[in-house]
């Protein structure tokens, strides 16, 4: 097969994997909280019968808008595609390794943040300006800990690349002895997911009750197509981060080759890691209640010493 | 280039564009009581003069050696000498392309002065800016230099009180024109220990001087080259000056002040620390740098989120930027100390990156927001709204630069945020742990600076452009004319052809940064045919700019053909946002202030904010308020702590001065008396 035939199909494969996971990994979350709450709860396939029921359903805009808030949806699931397609999923050959490292991936995150916002103070109502202004506070206190956590790994692996790191890791190479900068590191990017994704204890995407959403309050005006893309996004950016923290701490099994058996174990282990980070985070879900705004602060402050712990570890223990 | 290294056409392009600026200040003075002629002749001639300076600055990048030419004064110390060298070309381009935005923009924009302030004196003014602007890049002699440096002041200065029927305005122009004296004193200082040595005021002497300055004389030059052009380019803690100066200058001189007046401090600052010292310096000077640019970067953001002035905010995040800039100048440094070269070279050339980056888009945004003044009257945020229906191309540019200065893909500033990413993160290399904790610290304070930007450009464009219009200018508000359109078109195009062409931008740049650190990285950065950055190596680190703008068409249109394939034809239902059962009013909407609020809560350290409610009660129950009345403040650290005592001291000095100055004319005559005795006995 020629190279740009192979990394074509690479990434059609890596697109389709990303958008099939995403709903079921929410449906998955949801699942195991109502098991919790002793409900018999939807079926874990549930959410991709409520996108395709929302792409049927018209749409209704409101007059107030601009072409922002029509494009905001198109814009967060090209943002969150984008970013998904730089972070490894079931093989640690991604063709679009080249096309940036960590730091484009929260910068990609970051644009999506940033129409969403625009689109949350679009429509004029309050809802929409108040989780647009907490999901910028938020968003504010997660990247510092999201880059410098991933540091403290990059110097392990020599690479910021994504790929790269998870390709040597799984491989074996330039792996210390000591893991615990790897321990702390892990620990602050999981806050940073929960955070960045909207999760309990900083967000509950369970709720429209105005003093607690965020991400909901922004996307509260949206009907249709457009909330079934920005569902789909937030279901995305989930596996975007539940694939970035089993890869990059647990690459075992990813497929290091492109042999078609070891995609397919590649793929099968990729689909049981994320899986059981889901049900992780439906259990903490459960046992947690939800922080107020102004406590989130010391959660995403925790997250910033862990980080920076890992990384003083590191260059202690090399030394 | 053929006409790169044709010195003769050189010469006649250079004393062309000088030429016409000349021309430029005379000519509108020329037709008295003529505005409209005033207006066209002032800012055609600039713009012509710019076009010349960009084809210059180009044809300066791609000569082989410098272009120097001398014309002696009568003075003995000065001469009118001027050296066109890959840096000084650089800011050359820079300066006219910013130049020939606000020039166009200019047309249409000054004629809501007319009438009110002589457009000939503007557009004289603005050629004399341009230009001196120019010479102090071009300038190869300490003397030439500084009086170029000080008609840069003056011009600016004069530009600022444009208004000067306003009392801020005055107030505005004279702390600028203190702040600035305060730098040129140092700049003045630091030009003087290097003639000291050098025993000539020419740059070549500077650069190769009769005998080495000694360790304590180079140090001196360092921290006073800091402090003195640190002040034109508004570092904090002398950043004070930029948020008065630049609102209230008329926009299109805003943009050029906040674009590439403060740059030229950067050009100056590696001038000395690169060409005249050489490139060697302790560690701790690098570092210094990169605190204060830290420093910079956070607090700067930190306060432009807290501004409701459209130009204020703005002119806070100048002080953001010239901090990341730094950033990436002070690791070069730290790297050259380390000889470390190759990453030295990085950093410079992340810094000169961001330079043009952030005069394109800083340019663009202060013509958007004089734009949205030019329709609404007002630079009061709170009183904008739903402007992007009223302003489509306006709210586009404005869009357009909001992204780039937030650092998101795949504009301008997020490509030159990433290289100082990386040169920050090459920082294992140092054999030092505390630099090697410090420099990641750093990029970490960079990600939170980052997405402060973020937000409070959400703030910016989300409260000024969408949703109702929050007062009668807005919902009146009109587009602009269309010059204004091409002055804000000409950077935004740029901020997007910067983004997706660092294979252009890196090569020209490496020409400006290998003859300084003495390697070319050209091959190191750029990978992939140039369709990559790679810094260092493709292991290291990647970035494909043009791939992630494919990426995301790519992903948009998949969005697209998803929707189309479940969801058919699109068919859309409009109706009103709902407002819990009543009317949404603009008065429901969330308001800049509010918007922020969590923001000053959580950094409440930082900000100290004062927040004073006062209610007034209904007579008959004190359960229903007749009005409140809500004041927040946020404290002015520097300005109470570190600048009022100084002012503080001086004025009492001042006060006892006053003694000799008792408005006796007697007294005066006796002054003069014993000085002359005073002399004559020296004279003896």
């Amino acid at each position: 097969m020629p190279p740009l035939f192979q990394s074509l199909l690479l990434v059609t494969a890596q697109v389709i994997v990303l958008l099939a996971v995403s709903p079921f990994l929410v449906g998955l979350i949801r699942k195991v909280k109502a098991r919790f709450q002793c409900r018999q709860g939807a079926g874990v396939f549930q959410p991709y019968a409520d996108i395709a029921k929302l792409f049927r359903k018209q749409p209704v805009i409101s007059t107030t808008t601009s072409w922002i808030f029509t494009a905001t949806p198109y814009i967060l699931f090209a943002s969150t595609l984008s970013a998904g397609l730089l972070v490894p999923t079931f093989t640690s050959q991604t063709p679009l390794n080249f096309a940036g490292n960590i730091i484009a991936l929260v910068y990609l995150l970051a644009l999506g943040t940033f129409f969403l916002i625009l689109a949350g103070l679009d429509a004029g109502s309050a809802f929409g300006g108040m989780g647009s202004s907490r999901e910028a506070i938020v968003a504010s206190l997660t990247e510092p800990s999201m880059i410098l956590s991933i540091f403290a790994i990059a110097l392990t692996a020599g690479s910021t690349n994504l790929s790269t790191i998870v390709h040597k890791t799984a491989l074996l190479e330039g792996i210390v002895t000591d893991p615990s900068p790897h321990l702390m590191a892990l620990a602050a990017l999981f806050i940073v997911a929960l955070a960045e994704t909207g999760r309990v204890p900083v967000d509950n995407p369970a709720t429209h009750l105005e003093l607690t959403m965020i991400h909901e309050a922004m996307v509260l005006e949206y009907s249709g197509r457009y909330l079934a893309l920005i569902e789909w996004a937030a279901g995305l950016k989930l596996a975007v981060f539940l694939s970035l923290i089993a890869n990059v701490f647990a690459p075992w099994g990813i497929a290091t080759t492109l042999a078609p058996a070891a995609l397919a174990i590649g793929l099968v282990v990729y689909t049981v890691k994320i899986a059981g980070l889901a049900v992780l985070i439906g259990v903490i879900e459960c046992m947690f209640a939800k922080l107020r705004l102004f406590r989130v602060t010391d959660l995403l402050g925790v997250a910033f010493i862990l980080a920076l712990l890992g990384l003083l570890f590191f260059y202690i223990l090399r030394s | 280039m053929f006409l790169a290294d044709d010195v003769y056409t050189m010469t006649i392009l250079l004393a062309g564009m000088l030429a016409i600026y000349a021309t430029g200040i005379v000519l509108p003075l020329c037709f008295p009581s003529r505005p409209r002629i005033q207006n066209l002749i002032a800012h055609g001639l600039a713009a012509v003069a710019c076009l010349g300076g960009i084809i210059l600055g180009i044809a300066g990048l791609f000569a082989s050696g410098p272009l120097i030419l001398l014309l002696s004064s009568p003075l003995p110390l000065l001469s009118f000498a001027v050296r066109l060298d890959p840096l000084a070309s650089f800011f050359v381009l820079t300066i006219s392309l910013a130049g020939l935005a606000a020039s166009i923009y200019a047309v249409g924009y000054v004629r809501h002065f007319q009438g009110r302030v002589s457009v000939a004196a503007l557009g004289s003014l603005i050629n004399g800016f341009l230009l001196s602007m120019t010479l102090v890049v071009l300038a190869d002699n300490g003397f030439f230099f500084l009086i170029v440096w000080e008609l840069m002041a003056l011009t600016s200065y004069f530009l600022v009180v444009t208004e000067h029927e306003k009392a801020d305005v005055r107030y505005a122009g004279f702390f600028y024109l203190v702040m600035t004296h305060i730098g040129t004193a140092f700049v003045v200082f630091t030009y003087l220990i290097l003639f000291q040595s050098a025993g000539s005021f020419s740059f070549d002497a500077f650069r190769h001087p009769e005998e080495a300055l000694p360790e304590g004389m180079r140090t001196l030059v360092f921290l006073a080259a800091l402090i003195g052009f640190g002040t034109k380019a508004g570092i904090v803690p002398l950043h004070v000056w930029l948020p008065y100066a630049h609102p209230a200058a008329p926009s299109h001189i805003s943009s050029l002040m906040s674009g590439v007046m403060i740059k030229t401090a950067i050009y100056a600052l590696i001038r000395v620390y690169f060409d005249f010292l050489g490139g060697q310096f302790p560690w701790w000077w690098g570092f210094l740098v990169l605190l204060v640019g830290t420093l910079s970067a956070i607090l700067g953001v930190m306060y432009a989120l807290m501004e409701h002035d459209l130009k204020r905010l703005l002119a806070f995040h100048s002080a953001e930027n010239i901090g990341i800039i730094l950033l990436g100048i002070g690791a070069g440094m730290i790297f050259q100390t380390y000889g470390l070269k190759e990453f030295a070279a990085l950093g410079l050339l992340a810094g000169l990156y961001h330079t043009i980056n952030h005069a394109m888009f800083k340019a663009l945004l202060f013509l958007g927001a004089g734009s949205l003044v030019y329709a609404t009257h007002t630079r009061n945020m709170e009183e904008y709204g739903g402007l992007l229906r009223r302003m489509p191309w306006t709210g586009l540019f404005f869009l357009i630069g909001a992204v780039s200065i937030s650092a998101l893909p795949p504009t301008n500033g997020f490509v030159s945020e990433w290289l100082v990413f990386q040169t920050l993160f090459l920082s294992f290399q140092f054999p030092d742990l505390f630099l090697k904790l410090m420099l990641p610290i750093a990029a970490a304070i960079l990600a939170l600076t980052g997405v402060l930007a973020l937000a409070c450009f959400a703030k910016a464009f989300g409260i000024s452009f969408l949703a109702l219009p929050r007062s009668s200018h807005a919902r009146h508000a009109d587009e602009v004319p269309i010059s204004m359109r091409i002055g804000m078109g000409i950077p935004a195009l740029l901020c997007v052809g910067l983004g997706l062409a660092p294979m252009i931008v890196v090569p020209l740049l490496d020409r400006i940064t290998a003859p300084l650190t003495g390697v070319s990285i050209t091959d190191k950065v750029l990978a992939l045919d140039g369709w990559a950055l790679a810094p260092v190596n493709m292991e290291f680190s990647s970035l494909s700019p043009p791939m992630l703008a494919a990426m995301l068409i790519l992903g948009g249109l998949l969005g697209l053909a998803l929707a189309f394939l479940f969801g058919g034809h699109l068919v859309k239902r409009y109706y009103k946002t709902w407002g819990c059962g009543i009317n949404l009013s603009p008065r429901m909407e969330y308001t800049a202030t509010g918007f922020v609020q969590p923001i000053k809560r959580v950094f409440s350290t930082i900000y100290q904010p004062t927040i004073k409610l006062e209610t007034e009660f209904l007579q008959e129950s004190r359960y229903f308020a007749k009005q409140r009345k809500f004041e927040f403040h946020i404290e002015p650290v520097f300005e109470k702590y570190l600048y009022s005592p100084v002012v503080h001291v001086f004025m009492r000095i001042a006060d006892r001065l006053r003694i000799l100055q008792a408005g006796s004319l007697h007294l005066y005559l006796a002054y003069i008396f014993v000085t002359l005795v005073v002399l004559l006995l020296f004279a003896v």
